[in-house]
């Protein structure tokens, strides 16, 4: 025996180091037909650690306090050496954190990732994505800039309009009655401490939960089902060193993509680092446009097509918790993409593109038009999970004209009180936007073969 | 139904600037980091005519010695006028308060301020002065109306009257706006000359902003050549590892 084999069976006396070892790498045996989508999950937690530790060496020169936060800023990037690298890892990192995590819930929901048995790991990720949020929104008060402040003040304000405690639930999260040096401290301690520990063991749980129930795939076939004599999965492969070294390529890649951002488009033409965020906080000025950044937007957009502010907050705060029920609303028992239907595969590409176009709009000024096609847009988001749903089974033309006839009816009675002479054509034509895709969506089913599924082959195709 | 697809084709259109301002045309002012005779004549321009009422309170003298070229002592003879530390900030010796009661205003620190506007408004502002005798310093702004500051470069550029075109607006009503300007007292320099000063000036503000920004490119590229390098090495890697998998 060697000194490291020695060494390793003292530790492995006291610790279970080879044990966890194995279970989770050199023995967690992984589906061996990984497509590109699932670089994204390590991406995450490699981001995850850049956050965390450029963070940690940011909160050395940074000042928590109204006073000196947006100069302690400056400072960092001038006078600290290589401050500048570090913050805009930083900032930089925030946005990629984003993108990285709603490619890789796209992800999920291509090849039904979500669905029995992993619906502990899809809510685990769910949290994560909530805390995540809650993270964003906090460190985006730290610079103390114009729209830090302003966006703050409008997100805290959507809790005063809830029904009798919102004005003290508002005046408890900032700790005063505006956004103050109270609010920026806190925030720091939650931004810097309190969610980031949430978010460790958030991530711990999700990938016990992943290595307990082993690895979807774009096959969406379970490679537990077919072992072989050794009792190993026949289409697996052990995680490590395949998909270690795999996964490598996909951090290098994914790096050359961060880097370009970093060195050269900082400010990502004002997504990444807003523009008016280089004036320091002014409540005494609100600034003329406010938008939050870019991950919130579409969310922001549902909010703003409610005219009600308590039932837009509701509406965007069940935007965001309808994504938890996935599970249980898509109950095809087909999970790939691949094998579903040419309809659904329509239904989910719309579902993206309205993502993104609800993104676009939340950026926008609300004028008439876009206004109204954040309207609708929204109504298509909402209306995307009943449609998951419908296509669950087969289901009858009784039923088929019901749903589209009731759910059409929904909206378009809110159409019949708000349309006036002013918005008759705009409100008309739009219509067609969510009653088309409800049409085909719910009708194709009945007179084409669009919804026509494929079989399922037993074993990975490659 | 058009406007529609519009509002649809709009999102596949890349929205770069947001903090467009609004609606008033901007000159581009090409600024060019790399040409130090520019920032150095930028700097004297600052701290000349800027650095009286306005401070940029993150910039040292000393790192902007450094950055362009200057020794200890070129700065201290020539750009030094609010300070005697080489190491300290420009700052001012205004009192805020004063200034509020001088220029209605607070008077914004400018060392960021070319990342929160952009070198085009910038270059375009500091064009656009008109005479405007119902303004408190007799001048208005075109890119900024109303605004606080006196025209501080008139010296240099002249004053201007503006040229209006009478035009009809959406309710048919005539209306006037400023086409063009015509100088109505000379300054040292012809309009060409000033537009270059301009340029040079918004290039230091822009440098200010952000001091990186000299060697934020060079290195991104090192850093992009030592990535790619890497790809090839963690690819064959891979290969290599995934040669028994079918």
């Amino acid at each position: 025996m060697s000194k490291m084999q020695e060494f390793m069976g003292w530790v492995d006396d006291r610790f279970p180091m080879t044990k966890m070892w194995e279970e989770h790498l050199s023995k967690y045996y992984a589906p061996s037909n990984f497509n590109f989508w699932y670089f994204f999950g390590s991406l995450a937690l490699l981001v995850l650690v850049n956050q965390i530790v450029t963070g940690i060496f940011l909160t050395m020169h940074y000042k928590p306090d109204a006073e000196l936060a947006f100069a302690s800023v400056e400072y960092i990037m001038r006078d600290v050496n290589g401050g500048w690298i570090i913050r805009y890892m930083h900032s930089t990192g925030a946005s990629a954190f984003f993108i990285v995590v709603y490619l890789h819930m796209f992800r999920g929901l291509m090849y039904g990732s979500f669905k029995k048995p992993r619906e502990l790991l899809w809510i685990f990720g769910m949290l994560i994505y909530l805390a995540l949020m809650a993270e964003a929104f906090m460190g985006y008060l730290l610079p103390w800039g114009q729209l830090s402040y302003w966006g703050s003040q409008v997100i805290v304000n959507l809790f005063g309009a809830i029904p009798v405690i919102g004005q003290d639930l508002s005046i408890w999260l900032r700790g005063d009655y505006v956004i103050s040096d109270a609010t920026l401290n806190r925030f720091f301690a939650f931004h810097v401490i309190a969610v980031p520990l949430v978010l460790l063991g958030l991530v711990v749980a999700h990938i016990l939960a992943l290595h307990e129930v082993g690895s979807n795939n774009p096959d969406g076939i379970e490679i537990k089902k077919n072992k072989g004599p050794d009792g190993l999965p026949l289409d697996g492969i052990p995680f490590h060193p395949y998909y270690s070294v795999k996964d490598i390529v996909g951090v290098v890649v994914f790096l050359m993509f961060f880097v370009s951002a970093m060195f050269f488009l900082p400010e990502m033409g004002g997504y990444f680092l807003e523009y008016a965020n280089f004036i320091p906080a002014d409540p005494l000025k609100t600034p003329e446009h406010i938008a939050p950044v870019w991950y919130f937007t579409p969310f922001y957009t549902v909010l703003r097509a409610v005219p009600d502010p308590f039932l837009g907050v509701i509406a965007m705060g069940a935007a965001v918790v309808i994504l938890f029920f996935l599970p249980w609303l898509d109950q095809n028992p087909i999970k790939s993409v691949r094998y579903r239907s040419p309809l659904n595969f329509m239904n989910l590409l719309f579902f993206a593109a309205a993502f993104i176009y609800l993104g676009y709009l939340g950026v926008k000024p609300p004028e008439p038009l876009l206004a109204e096609m954040g309207l609708r847009f929204s109504e298509v988001y909402f209306l995307f999970f009943f449609v998951l749903w419908f296509h669950s089974k087969p289901r009858s033309a009784g039923f088929s004209y019901a749903s589209l006839i009731v759910l059409v009816g929904i909206y378009s009675l809110y159409d019949v009180v708000r349309i006036s002479e002013g918005n008759m054509g705009l409100v008309t034509i739009s219509w067609l936007i969510p009653t088309g895709y409800m049409a085909i969506m719910l009708l194709a089913p009945l007179f084409t073969n669009l919804n026509q599924e494929k079989p399922v082959p037993e074993r990975l195709t490659k | 139904m058009k406007k529609i697809i519009t509002a649809l084709l709009m999102t596949l259109v890349p929205t770069l600037g947001l903090a467009a301002a609004g609606g008033v045309h901007l000159d581009k002012a090409d600024v060019d980091l790399h040409n130090q005779a520019s920032l150095q004549n930028g700097a004297k321009l600052f701290v000349n005519y800027c650095l009286s009422c306005h401070s940029a309170a993150y910039m040292r003298y000393s790192r902007m010695g450094q950055d362009l070229g200057l020794s200890q002592e070129q700065v201290r003879d020539n750009l030094m006028f609010a300070s005697d530390k080489i190491g300290e900030t420009m700052t001012i010796a205004m009192p805020a308060s004063d200034a509020k009661k001088w220029f209605g205003t607070k008077i914004p620190d400018l060392t960021v301020i070319a990342r929160a506007r952009g070198a085009d408004w910038l270059y375009t502002y500091l064009r656009t002065f008109y005479l405007d005798a119902s303004r408190p310093w007799g001048v208005n702004n075109v890119t900024f109306k109303d605004v606080g500051m006196p025209h501080v470069l008139w010296e240099l550029e002249g004053l201007k009257q503006p040229v209006y075109e009478i035009y009809k607006d959406h309710d048919g009503n005539d209306a006037k706006r400023i086409v063009g300007f015509e100088i109505v007292q000379p300054g040292k320099m012809s309009p060409a000359e000033y537009d270059n000063a301009v340029r040079d000036l918004v290039n230091f503000m822009v440098y200010m902003g952000e001091p990186a920004k000299l060697s934020r490119y060079s290195i991104g590229v090192w850093v992009l050549l030592f990535l790619a390098l890497l790809f090839v090495v963690s690819y064959a890697m891979k290969k290599e590892f995934w040669k028994d998998i079918h």
